[in-house]
């Protein structure tokens, strides 16, 4: 049996699903958040790529490239916000964040 | 079973387990690196699918940057990872029946899909063939001629998350002694150094 899209969307299926497993399990530590996050897009990559890939057409990979530069910035962004938020608190419990005023 | 075959195999499972024990991990460092293995394994898959810039990117992007980022902020923030992991057994039936409904959803989408009639004459921007330009070369094509602008937005987007994070982070403590430029400029030799005239066989 020859490797096909199925495959790769299978993959890719059990990627996402486990980063939001993640983000379940994690509640409290944005860190790991984050990091599921990061697996979720890659999940979404791979898709595209592999669309990209089987169906001759080259803008699955473009918009990849795209999707890229975003998570890239969004987990640059997410941990200066964590770095701000531990200074202050001295956790990284997202549940107090709740608290915060102003 | 062929060597692809088989390379296909191995990269797919290291992707899912490296995925696993990052969300699992106990130790953060431990997720981190979880982390990479399966970044470089999707690079792998990205390599056997033929998009060998995107796999490369993957490299640099998300392992050289994004891992090192997330490296560098768990072991600056000294916190007390076992106090938040005590809990997570709690979510982990909620988390398992959302993931399992999930994924039969994706099932169900997954498994009952077809290409639409003459999608082949409606494609965006057909690959080349190889001998005449690579992944690379045909990749720049379009992005530098079609996307161009939405290339250039992304360069913004950087850009607003490169000050966001300096901004965000950068903070003036007042307990350390800082270089100041324009004093320093300002010195002369006139102000800067004293002649003392000092008498044989005293101190000043």
């Amino acid at each position: 049996m020859t490797i096909g899209l199925e495959h790769y969307l299978t993959v890719a299926a059990a990627l996402f699903v486990i980063g939001i497993f993640g983000i379940f399990l994690n509640r409290k530590n944005v860190i790991i958040i984050l990091m599921s996050l990061e697996l979720m897009l890659l999940a979404v990559n791979i898709n595209l790529v592999a669309f990209s890939s089987f169906l001759g057409d080259l803008t699955g990979q473009v918009f990849t490239l795209f999707i890229l530069t975003v998570a890239a910035a969004e987990a640059a962004i997410g941990l200066a916000i964590l770095v701000c938020y531990f200074r202050n608190r001295g956790t990284v419990d997202v549940e107090d964040v709740a608290n915060m005023k102003g | 079973m062929t060597i692809a075959d088989f390379t296909f195999y191995l990269f797919a499972l290291c992707v899912v387990l490296g995925g696993l024990f990052t969300v699992t991990s106990k130790n953060p460092v431990h997720s981190v690196l979880w982390l990479i293995l399966s970044f470089l394994s999707a690079a792998g898959l990205f390599v056997l699918l033929g998009a060998e810039f995107v796999a490369m990117l993957l490299i640099i992007v998300y392992v050289g940057a994004v891992a090192v980022l997330f490296l560098f902020v768990v072991m600056m923030l000294d916190v007390d990872f076992a106090e938040l992991k005590a809990e997570m057994a709690k979510y982990v039936p909620l988390g398992g029946l959302i993931g399992v409904i999930l994924l039969m959803q994706l099932t169900l989408a997954f498994g009952s899909w077809t290409y639409s009639e003459g999608i082949d004459s409606r494609l965006g921007s057909p690959a080349p063939p190889l001998d005449e330009a690579h992944n690379t070369q045909a990749l720049g094509l379009i992005i530098y001629d079609d996307y161009f602008l939405v290339f250039q937005l992304s360069g913004l987007i950087l850009l607003v998350a490169m000050i966001g994070a300096i901004v965000l982070t950068l903070r003036h403590r007042v307990d350390v002694k800082r270089q100041d430029p324009v004093a320093q400029m300002m010195r002369d030799p006139k102000t800067a150094m004293e002649l003392k005239d000092v008498k044989p066989g005293q101190g000043l």
